[in-house]
């Protein structure tokens, strides 16, 4: 696993550079927006990316709170694959179709749909139950670094094109900037709580807080917002050679999150260790000292 | 011409925010295996 690690950082690299000439040069001038337009090649694959981050960091978090209690565990194991197989069959409903807005395919919301048991049981037969928490911690502090990142670059892209840096009100940047803010909530709470609590707590909010994934997604499909309307699978005319660039871009901006994970993952686990080795020196420090005012505390009867 | 500047600066943000969360992961990992080889001594 080790000599993994440096192999895939350099095609990685490669990856992302390839990426970098593909959105500057190989990608054609948008005709309205200019060259300004380039920076979607940076601010869509960052928000895809932390959104996959925040959903891994949901399904985890869903684990970890049931792993405490084998009948919630198997309660969260049918409720998941009824979801997956109710979700699936009734997007093929010409009723529910209705309910979708235009340009909304159905097989997309079904594979959607179905990657929630899919990614369910894969994360748990690919981490154990200790393991969990140290995953969704990982997954929420890296989505947010792309979040902040889909931030950054959003009203630098606005500014020259709708001519203000942010519109106050409007459902998808606010909305985004609620998943941001809940997500560095996430995070304070764990950095600066030590209770026993702690993990059980960030693991319910981080459940609360992946429905704020779905508003932000959805917004600009429902909703008339400042914010562009979807350009894959909303009716919108991306020029495939755009497209390609963009789909580039999310394969080097979602090996790179990957890469970054795996070593945030060691971190935490390295972390833990280190509060372990604490604990053992003050449970062996305390022994000596008791051991030692033993005793004494004897002859001071 | 001017919109250029924020098509750079976008890219430019973009490296920077990820190479200082790069960086404060490597500082963490410092720290950490410092603390561990100090308890290891102990």
């Amino acid at each position: 696993m080790k000599r993994l690690f440096p192999i895939l950082s350099v095609i990685t690299a490669i990856l992302l550079a390839y990426a970098l000439y593909a959105a500057l040069v190989v990608a054609p001038t948008e005709r309205t927006m200019g060259d300004v337009q380039r920076i979607f090649y940076y601010h869509v694959p960052s928000a895809w990316t932390a959104f996959l981050l925040f959903f891994i960091n949901f399904i985890a978090s869903i684990q970890y709170l049931v792993s405490r209690k084998a009948s919630a565990k198997t309660a969260a194991k049918w409720i998941v694959l009824a979801i997956g197989a109710v979700g699936t069959i009734a997007c093929f409903l010409p009723r529910v179709q209705q309910l979708f807005p235009a340009g909304m395919r159905p097989s997309a919301v079904a594979t959607t749909v179905l990657l929630i048991p899919i990614f369910y049981f894969l994360i748990g037969w690919l981490f154990p139950e200790e393991k969990l928490d140290v995953l969704a911690v990982t997954t929420a502090e890296v989505g947010v670094v792309f979040c902040t990142i889909v931030l950054v670059t959003g009203p630098l892209w606005a500014r020259p094109v709708w001519g203000i840096w942010w519109a106050v009100g409007d459902l998808r940047l606010t909305s985004t900037l609620v998943l941001w803010l809940i997500y560095v909530s996430y995070l304070v709470l764990r950095g600066f709580s030590n209770s026993a609590q702690t993990q059980m707590l960030a693991a319910a909010l981080a459940v609360f807080g992946a429905l704020d994934v779905p508003l932000v997604f959805l917004s600009i499909w429902f909703f008339r917002t400042q914010h562009p309307s979807p350009v894959i699978g909303g009716g919108g005319s991306l020029d495939p050679r755009m497209g390609q660039v963009l789909l580039i871009n999310w394969l080097a901006f979602s090996c790179f999150a990957f890469l970054v994970c795996w070593s945030r993952f060691r971190l935490e686990l390295l972390h833990r260790e280190v509060e372990e080795a604490h604990a053992m020196e003050s449970l062996a420090g305390a022994g000596v000292a008791a051991k030692a005012s033993l005793p004494l505390g004897r002859s001071s009867r | 011409m001017n919109a250029i500047k924020f098509l750079f600066a976008a890219y430019i943000a973009t490296w920077v925010i990820h190479g200082a969360y790069l960086a404060s992961l490597v500082r963490r990992f410092g720290k950490l295996r410092q603390q561990l080889r100090e308890v290891g001594k102990k």
